[in-house]
């Protein structure tokens, strides 16, 4: 078991760095280098783009750059931001923290309607309410994220007043100013959610009804009821948790879109800006922390499976 | 199973025709719309700023006094131009990995997918931008930089679908014979998977559409003043108090074409049999 465990871990810990090599390689091999993106194709030329590439120590090999950021960011140092001139620990953390208050509001509020919808439509399968709400959640799966944000500030902010539309509230304000001034962010990212989740959860309950211990059950004439919360429920439900940690670690990089359309200062509209302003020491950093939250969600979806589900500590993985 | 055949099945089912109907009708306008556009798609206009919906300009005039009408007839064209080639790079090189690493097996597959799924840990839009922040935004750097990174998921599909097949009797025969492993995977395991990977192209396709609108609402997209819905939308957004038509038609338009798209892919898996990968892969 401990094995295991640790077998996991390591398998992880290889993905992180695979991710920074690759975050690494993928700024390395593009045309110019931070200072030529950031200076622009005309400026980038003689004594500027040299004093640039002194600064940055963009004139040193690749590997030993590879090495020296490696070494960096062991030591929770991830860089200088070009365009603000700033250590990027110090530009991250506060954003960090807000899109972290963001998903998590969003997870706590979706999470938990979406599991009991899920229920609900399931046992009612293919009556009106089922097909009604199964509908709704598939067009909110498959429309972009943008286009839910811009339908629930015309309705809910422009046509109806009951809130702001997007956030003014800076970046380092408290986290319950930047929740309520404007919970429309969080809303539609736990409209994203609840669509991916109530699917999941809608087939994992109709799977787990058509077991035989149900039926047996059935046979010797428990109650519906009982059958419902001491039979499928746990056994529909738990299998599911972790697939919704997954869910929630691949669903991460909605805010990207989400904080762009409401102008929530977290880091992913922090990211749009980096690559609008060509920073790519802070593009990269950013790449790497989303990897390394990515990697984190499925360790502990993982993990959870484990320790839910005995079946699978004897497995190999 | 003839291509008849499995039309006639899509479209027997209703969600199916609605949405192969959406899908044609979208690509229909996209393509001929040029020869009936009722006004010029770019042409800004001081007096016609912010007119709402008349007869003259049935859906509004934007910001600029260009009308909407037209954009929006044209504002998919490019986008599911660019969403069909980057499918196409996606799928080729996603079933030639995928397809290579289930024949080949061992290290090689293992330590090939380790690096598949460390890619797969970094959300895709992140990868786009990056690219797209070096490269510059437009077709020809999109559709490679798209293609190249929602490839990914093909080869998670292919390689799982081909991984059924390796060990049979007829690839271990072929094996025998001493085939090469070029000929095995294109006679022997490509013509069993092709289904699964034909569904999973449709799939594509439909996230290729929504991730293009969504890059092109962060300005990472289509280049301006290319006619666009996600360009128009981000456009809108500012004057939607006032003007709520500028944002409403684009929004109708992605949303049927990718609602099409999405009913059409499930109608095909179910005609051909196969269980459509939605959602999350499994870890």
């Amino acid at each position: 078991m401990l094995g295991l465990i640790l077998r996991r871990l390591g398998a992880a810990w290889i993905t992180v760095v695979v991710v920074a090599v690759v975050v690494f390689i993928g700024v390395e091999v593009m045309p110019g280098d931070a200072c030529t993106a950031m200076l622009g194709r005309d400026a980038a030329r003689g004594d500027v783009l040299e004093n640039c590439r002194d600064r940055m120590g963009l004139n040193r090999p690749p590997v030993e750059r590879c090495v020296g950021w490696a070494g960096d960011l062991a030591q929770g140092d991830l860089g200088v931001s070009m365009k603000r001139d700033r250590p990027i620990a110090g530009i991250v953390a506060p954003r960090l923290r807000n899109t972290l208050i963001l998903a998590l509001a969003a997870a706590l509020a979706g999470v938990p309607l979406a599991i009991g919808l899920g229920v609900m439509v399931a046992l009612r399968r293919e009556r009106p309410f089922d097909i009604i709400v199964s509908t709704v959640a598939l067009v909110a799966m498959t429309m972009p994220e943008f286009v839910i944000a811009a339908l629930l500030i015309l309705i809910f902010a422009i046509w109806l007043g009951w809130s702001a539309g997007v956030v003014t509230a800076a970046y380092d304000a408290p986290a319950l100013t930047l929740l309520f001034a404007t919970p429309l962010p969080a809303v539609t990212l736990a409209l994203v959610y609840i669509a991916h989740i109530l699917r999941m959860v809608r087939s994992s309950v109709i799977d787990t009804a058509g077991a035989d211990y149900i039926l047996m059950a059935r046979m010797k004439g428990v109650p519906e009821r009982q059958i419902v919360r001491r039979h499928l429920l746990p056994n529909a439900i738990l299998p599911t948790i972790p697939v919704i940690g997954l869910t929630l670690a691949w669903l991460l990089s909605g805010v990207v879109i989400v904080e762009s359309a409401f102008n929530y200062p977290g880091i992913g509209r922090l990211a749009v800006n980096a690559v609008a302003d060509r920073d790519l020491p802070l593009v990269q950093a950013i790449t790497l922390i989303f990897g390394l939250i990515y990697v984190s969600m499925t360790l502990i979806a993982d993990l959870l499976a484990m320790a839910l589900n005995p079946r699978l500590r004897t497995r190999r993985l | 199973m003839s291509g008849t055949y499995v039309l006639r099945a899509v479209l027997s089912q209703p969600s199916g025709a609605i949405g192969v109907t959406l899908v044609v009708g979208h690509v229909m306008l996209a393509v001929l719309s040029q020869l009936v556009l009722p006004h010029d798609p770019i042409a800004q206009s001081a007096e016609l700023i912010l007119q709402a919906p008349s007869l003259s300009h049935p859906f509004g005039t934007d910001r600029l006094g260009r009308d909407i009408l037209s954009r929006a007839m044209l504002g998919g064209r490019e986008a599911m131009m660019i969403a069909t080639l980057a499918t196409l790079v996606a799928m080729i090189w996603g079933t030639a990995v995928g397809l290579f690493l289930a024949l080949i097996g061992g290290r090689t597959d293992t330590y090939g997918m380790r690096i598949v799924d460390a890619l797969s840990s970094i959300p895709g839009i992140l990868i786009v931008m990056i690219f797209v922040a070096a490269l510059g935004v437009g077709a020809t750097a999109l559709i490679p930089i798209l293609g190249c990174s929602y490839g990914l998921s093909v080869v998670y599909i292919a390689r799982a679908a081909a991984l059924d097949f390796v060990a049979r009797d007829f690839v271990l025969a072929a094996q025998a014979r001493g085939e090469a492993r070029a000929t095995i995977l294109i006679r022997e395991i490509l013509p069993n998977v092709r289904d699964t990977l034909a569904v999973q192209g449709a799939m594509q396709v439909s996230w290729l559409l929504l991730g293009i609108a969504s890059l092109s609402f962060l300005g990472l997209g289509v280049a301006p003043p290319t006619p666009d819905w996600g360009l128009m939308i981000a456009d809108g957004r500012g004057v939607m108090p006032t003007a709520p038509w500028v944002v409403l038609w684009p929004m109708a338009m992605l949303s049927s074409l990718i609602v099409g798209v999405n009913l059409a892919a499930d109608a095909f898996a179910k005609a051909l049999g196969v269980d459509r990968q939605m959602g999350v892969r499994a870890a």
